[in-house]
Order: C-alpha cells, then sequence, then structure tokens
C-alpha cells in the first residue's frame, strides 16, 4: 500500500541507459533506475559491481559515458547544464567522511551555505547549531574534524549536507569505516531522515539497516540491475541466482 | 687584526651591495610565487593545454642554467627586441633583468612545490566541497589551498633561501649586489682576497640563516593553528 503511494510521488532522480566506464573498464554497462520523492533506496552487490560509480554519476562526480539521468527536472548530462546549481540541491556522504580538515565543525557546515550567499554568516551559524543538535554534537562546534571519532564525523559530515537543505541525500557505505559501536548512532541518524521523509539513495553492506529502512531494494552485479524489489521480495524471495548467491555470503 | 679593518672598511659598499640583493630576491620572490601558484594550479588543471603550456614552462627552467636563462633575457631579448626601440635601461636595467630571469626561474621550481602540496591533499576533499555546490575555483581557495600550505610551507621556505643565493649568479650581468661587490673589492686589492670573499659568504649566511630561523617559527606557529 505504502509502496503505490510512493510511484504516485514525482519522480525524484531518473536514469536511463546509464553507461560508464574507466578507459576500457566498462563499469555501468546499462543502468535504469526511477526514485521517487521521499523514497529510500538502498543499492547493493558485490564489491567492484559499480555501486560508488552509480551514485557518483547522480552528482556528476563521475562523468557519464551514455544515457541519460534528470535530478530534479534538470538533465545533468548535458553539457550545458550548471552542475554546481544542481549540486546544491543533492547531499553526499561519503565512506570516510571527507570534513574539511582545516576547518572547525561549525565552519565545515556553514561554508557552503554561506560561500554559495544562501545565507548570512548569522543565520547558517543558527542553523548548523539546529542541526548539530539534531545529529547529538552540539557541544562539538568548535572542535576540529581530528578531534572527533568517526562516528562522530560522520554524524558532522550528514550535518554539513543538511545545511543546504538538500531535497536528496547520497550516501555511499556511510558506515563501513567505523568501529562497529558507532554504526549505529549514525544510522539512526540516517533513519530520522528517511522518517522526515528525505529522498535517499543509500550504497549499504547493512543488511539490517536496508532491509528495516529501504523502500526499494536494488541488487546490482557487472554493471547491470540484476533484480530490484522490496525488502521482502529481495531478502526473503529473491528470483535471481545471483542474487541468492550474494545474499547468501553476506547474511 | 686585517679582517675585522677590511670588514670595517667595506661595510658601506656591504650595506648598500645587502640591499640590493634583498631587493632582488624579494620582488623575484613574490613574482615566483604568483607565477608557482599560476602555473601549479595549471598543472593539476586537467585541462590539457594549460598542463602542456606549465610542462613547457618547467621543462625549460629546470633543463637550462640560470645563468644562461639570464643571458637570453639580458643579452638575447635586448638584441631582439632592439629594432623595436626597446632597451633593458628603459625599464630599469640590469636589476629588472635579473629580476625577470629569477622570478622566471624560481616560479617554475614554486609550481612544481605548489602541484606537489596540491597533490598531497586527499582528493575526497575536493569532492566533498565540489558536492555541496561549490564551484572548483571556490574549493581550491577555500579547501584544498590552505591545506595544501601546510604541506608546502617547508619547501616553500627553502626555495626562498635558494633563490636569495641565486640572486649571487645574477652579479655577472651588472648588479652591484654583495657578490658583485665582492668582486669589484678585490679587484681593488690583491693582497686580501681571502678575506673579501670571506666576508661576502658571511653576509649571505647572516641573512639565510636568519631567513631560516624566522621559517622555522612561521612553521611552528602555523602548524599549531592547525
Ligand atoms: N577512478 C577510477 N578509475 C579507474 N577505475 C575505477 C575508478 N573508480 C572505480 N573504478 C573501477 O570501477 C569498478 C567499480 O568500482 P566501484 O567503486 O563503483 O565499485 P563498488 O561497487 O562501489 O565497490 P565497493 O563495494 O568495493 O565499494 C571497479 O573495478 C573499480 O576498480
Ligand atoms: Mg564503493
Amino acid at each position: 500500500m505504502e509502496n503505490k503511494n510512493i510511484a504516485e510521488r514525482p519522480v525524484k532522480i531518473s536514469v536511463k541507459g546509464l553507461r560508464k566506464c574507466f578507459g576500457e573498464l566498462e563499469v555501468l554497462k546499462s543502468m535504469d533506475v526511477e526514485v521517487h520523492e521521499g523514497e529510500v533506496v538502498c543499492l547493493i552487490g558485490p564489491s567492484g559491481s559499480g555501486k560508488s560509480t552509480f551514485l557518483r554519476c547522480l552528482n556528476k562526480l563521475e562523468e557519464a559515458n551514455g544515457g541519460e539521468i534528470i535530478v530534479d527536472g534538470q538533465k545533468i548530462t548535458d553539457k550545458k547544464i550548471n552542475i554546481n546549481k544542481v549540486r546544491e540541491n543533492i547531499g553526499m556522504v561519503f565512506q570516510h567522511f571527507n570534513l574539511f580538515s582545516n576547518l572547525n565543525i561549525i565552519d565545515n557546515i556553514t561554508l557552503a551555505p554561506v560561500e554559495l550567499k544562501i545565507m548570512s554568516k548569522e543565520d547558517a551559524r543558527k542553523r548548523a547549531m539546529e542541526l548539530l543538535k539534531r545529529v547529538g554534537l552540539e557541544d562539538k562546534a568548535d572542535a576540529y574534524p581530528s578531534q572527533l571519532s568517526g562516528g562522530q564525523k560522520q554524524r558532522c559530515a550528514i550535518a554539513r549536507s543538511l545545511a543546504m537543505s538538500p531535497d536528496i541525500m547520497l550516501f555511499d557505505e556511510p558506515t563501513s569505516a567505523l568501529d562497529p559501536e558507532m554504526v549505529g548512532e549514525v544510522l539512526d541518524v540516517m533513519k530520522g531522515l528517511a522518517k522526515d521523509g528525505m529522498t535517499m539513495v543509500i550504497v549499504t553492506h547493512e543488511m539490517g539497516f536496508a532491509r528495516e529502512v529501504a523502500d526499494r531494494i536494488i541488487f546490482m552485479d557487472g554493471g547491470y540491475i540484476v533484480e530490484e524489489g522490496t525488502p521482502d521480495e529481495i531478502f526473503n524471495h529473491a528470483k535471481e541466482e545471483r542474487t541468492i548467491s550474494f545474499l547468501n555470503k553476506v547474511l | 687584526m686585517a679582517f675585522f679593518e677590511v670588514l670595517a672598511g667595506s661595510v658601506n659598499t656591504f650595506i648598500a651591495a645587502l640591499g640590493e640583493t634583498v631587493k632582488l630576491a624579494i620582488v623575484s620572490l613574490i613574482i615566483a610565487t604568483v607565477l608557482g601558484i599560476i602555473f601549479g594550479l595549471f598543472t593539476v588543471s586537467k585541462v590539457k593545454i594549460l598542463e602542456w603550456i606549465s610542462a613547457i614552462y618547467i621543462g625549460i627552467i629546470r633543463g637550462t642554467p640560470l645563468l644562461v636563462q639570464t643571458f637570453i633575457i639580458y643579452y638575447g631579448l635586448a638584441q631582439v627586441l632592439r629594432p623595436l626601440g626597446f632597451q633593458w635601461k628603459l625599464i630599469g636595467g640590469p636589476f629588472t633583468a635579473g629580476a625577470v630571469a629569477l622570478s622566471l626561474n624560481a616560479g617554475a621550481y614554486m609550481a612544481e612545490i605548489i602541484r606537489g602540496g596540491i597533490e598531497s591533499v586527499d582528493r575526497g576533499q575536493m569532492e566533498a566541497a565540489r558536492s555541496l555546490g561549490l564551484s572548483y575555483g571556490k574549493a581550491m581557495q577555500k579547501i584544498v589551498l590552505p591545506q595544501a600550505f601546510f604541506t608546502m610551507l617547508p619547501a616553500i621556505i627553502n626555495q626562498f633561501i635558494i633563490t636569495l643565493k641565486d640572486t649571487s649568479l645574477i652579479s655577472i650581468i651588472g648588479i652591484r649586489e654583495l657578490t658583485q661587490n665582492g668582486k669589484i673589492l678585490a679587484a681593488n686589492s690583491s693582497t686580501k682576497v681571502m678575506i673579501i670573499w670571506v666576508i661576502v659568504a658571511l653576509y649571505y649566511l647572516v641573512v639565510c640563516t636568519i631567513l631560516s630561523k624566522i621559517a622555522k617559527v612561521v612553521e611552528r606557529k602555523v602548524s599549531h593553528g592547525k
């Protein structure tokens, strides 16, 4: 019932026939994906199957070699598109956090909204403090990234993305560089976002999280989508041999 | 003692010459830093034509002696541009020519230092900045270059010292800096040649040592700020 609901919502990301090569290596052969507003999509698949590459194509950190990507009505595969403008609306959270090590936490968060003249310095600081509170880091505003634990860094990185008030968030294995005891705190923040209706595309190895939070699971391998469906369809009733053998290995 | 007599007797000309040396070094280093940033950014730009321009520039400078570069600029350019009414005299004489040569020379080495510094910054820093919507230039300016600066600082200071000493070679085109002053004094008193050149060396030593000491302090300060 809930899924029907999602399918009726506007399409936020539309990918058609996406192809991506690194030199001779064809990493994405032909990907077709649609993500609707407020939908949480988890991408799973073996290492090297192109999950990160696919995600990075969505905000043009990687340039597609073929096919079409439309984000928020903007065709980002178009040469003339102002990608900086589109990226303001797509947050990205990286495996290794990538907090700006020359800036303290509050400046990490306010940099983009202030530099891009979206907010005044004071407003940005106020908003940053709200966001830090939301991710449970209000006492770390003046710390430097090197003084934070992995889990704190990742929560701060999420706050940094949220400061731009994006409609879409991309996560590339946000918890796989974390010590086990810190995974939960980051996943909790992400669950909160999902509940608030954020459109999210998440590459993850956290199958429990995917099962709980995702509206849809995409299993990819060898540059293609092998199978997709609800968590129940994928985790309990997978049809494809490759999906089943992958899940057997990771579950 | 003869040494102190000569030292005291030559102090006026040497202080003037030291002024020339320092002036030449400072002017050249400022221009070299600007050139270094420009060509360093060219090198990492991923724009083929800019990469080539900077590779050619750096290749030529690194592959030829400073002295020859100075002659090409001072004598060569003067000859080629004479039909257009150009003379070095018109724009400051040998000092300007020397500064041009030294700037171009140090600029190439600075470009390499700055390229190394930029490449030492984790690629994820640039990607995170771009993913927020910042332009390449803004991301460079706010995130990558400030981080690169810390790594580059020792090498930059080292280049400052090298360039300061390289001003010595520029004496050949007739700027009365420390080395040229030594040459003139030595030519006029053949019995005190050793003393005079030791004095010249001491002037360089003092300036370079002071520069190193300042550098150490600055380095400590910045790395604390980090
Ligand atoms: N910049 C690059 N240059 C060359 N090859 C690359 C580049 N980035 C990725 N690849 C290659 O593309 C393939 C897919 O990489 P990708 O990082 O997308 O896989 P992944 O599914 O995210 O794997 P993992 O689970 O290990 O993160 C791999 O074979 C990888 O070596
Ligand atoms: Mg990956």
